[in-house]
């Protein structure tokens, strides 16, 4: 039946397929330049092309270096918020990361015309292997410079001030647990947003497309909800993509402010 | 679920691209194009800085200037009333000296004719004493026939005005 054969598997989207060099090796594992490494390269691009218009350098700036400003302007601010002067020296690390992660999420979502034939945009910040990555980058720069900075005074950040001294082993332990937890619910938690959003999108699709085959009167009734119900998430989605990009950033400041100032 | 199940064929791949993508993403923009864009706008921000501190010194300038174009001029106008003042003082005590003069001579006249109608009041009176001494000697000698001196007669005169 045509229904069996336009059966939409949601989780498809994420597979990773090797482009080309599926022979390539690096230090002895496989590293083929697949369709993940090719969007990250095209976010990448995106994101070089978008920084242009902010070398122009003009005193008054037009749209574009005004736009490129202001995002720098915000993670300046978002910086300096949270930890005073010295989130400046952060600011190219929190950058980088914000606007990746935010190119690539909203890369993700534009519906390719070459969907049909199997080209479509793939969102690797879906994938926990990209995005632990990113936690553990953070994490690393976390002990980096909490221990850089403090020694092994950097333990006080797990026994906060005022605990009475019976508690301190039980409160350091939690503490450290809590700690050591970051990076898994910060790699986590932008992985489950962006998943859990594109595999709805494609399954409120794949409602349209079999209330459709099932007749017009299926069509109307269910997929033209359905159809009305992507629409709106596409618009939650977006909002999504800018929101997960900014709480990563955010807590990635707030993590480094923990190392840089204790408590 | 991808990637759960391709994680252990893929994930060197996937490192080795997000952490040369990155890498390169982090040294060329981080690194190399957000400092020069928050250099710009921290040139501007300083610019417009100065420009208004610029315009605030003009200003105080300004205010500074039409201070002492006030003080200058309440100088101005203090020494001219004090010019007027001594000018007025100076007629008053030319006009007060004038004044005195002039009383002082009317002084002095007033005292000469007081001091000459003395006189003549001194001299009738004594004319009236010898008058009164001649007439009363006279009386005298017609009524009584006693020849009375002059300085007798002249005695009683006074005697009898200094009573009456």
């Amino acid at each position: 039946m045509a229904a069996d054969t336009a059966k939409v598997d949601p989780m498809h989207q994420f597979a990773i397929e090797p482009l080309f060099g599926s022979d390539w090796t690096f230090a002895g594992h496989n590293i083929a330049f697949t369709n993940s490494a090719l969007w990250m390269l095209i976010a990448g691009i995106c994101l070089w092309i978008f920084m242009i218009g902010g070398m122009k350098r003009e005193v008054v700036p037009g749209r574009w270096q005004m736009a490129v400003e202001t995002m720098t302007g915000f993670i300046d601010d978002l910086l300096e918020a949270n930890m005073g002067k010295e989130g400046r020296k952060y600011v190219p690390y929190v950058f980088t990361l914000f606007m990746f992660i935010l190119f690539a999420n909203l890369l993700g979502l534009i519906p390719l015309p070459l969907a049909m034939a199997g080209v479509h945009a793939f969102t690797f910040t879906s994938h926990f292997t990209v995005t632990g990555v990113l936690a553990i980058m953070t994490f690393a720069i976390v002990l980096t410079v909490g221990f850089w900075k403090h020694g092994l005074h950097f333990f006080s950040l797990f026994v906060p001030h005022g605990t009475p001294p019976l508690m301190i082993p039980l409160i350091f332990v939690i503490e450290l647990i809590s700690f050591l937890f970051r990076p898994f619910s910060l790699g986590l938690r932008l992985f489950v947003a962006m998943m859990s959003g594109h595999v709805l999108l494609e399954v409120l699709s794949s409602f349209v497309i079999d209330a459709a085959n099932a007749g017009p009167g299926y069509g109307v009734l269910i997929g033209g909800p359905s159809f009305i119900l992507m629409i709106a998430i596409c618009a939650l989605e977006l909002l999504v993509a800018g929101i997960q990009a900014y709480v990563f950033a955010l807590l990635t400041s707030l993590y480094i402010n923990d190392a840089e100032h204790l408590h | 679920m991808p990637q759960i199940a391709q994680m252990s064929e893929t994930f060197a791949s996937q490192l080795f691209w997000l952490l040369l993508v990155f890498g390169i993403l982090f040294f060329v923009i981080g690194k190399g194009m957000v400092p020069k864009v928050m250099d710009t706008v921290g040139l501007r921000d300083k610019q417009i800085a100065d420009d208004l501190g610029a315009a605030q010194a003009a200003r105080d300038a300004a205010d500074a200037e039409e201070e002492a174009w006030r003080t200058r001029e309440n100088a101005n106008r203090a020494s001219a009333q004090a010019l007027v003042g001594e000018a007025k003082a100076k007629a008053q005590a030319t006009t007060e000296a004038r004044l005195a003069e002039v009383q002082a001579g009317l002084d002095a006249r007033m005292a000469d004719a007081e001091a000459r109608i003395a006189a003549a009041r001194d001299a009738a009176a004594g004319e009236i004493e010898s008058v009164a001494a001649d007439a009363a000697k006279d009386i005298v000698s017609r009524l009584a026939g006693v020849n009375v001196d002059q300085t007798a007669a002249l005695g009683a005169v006074k005697k009898a005005m200094a009573h009456g």
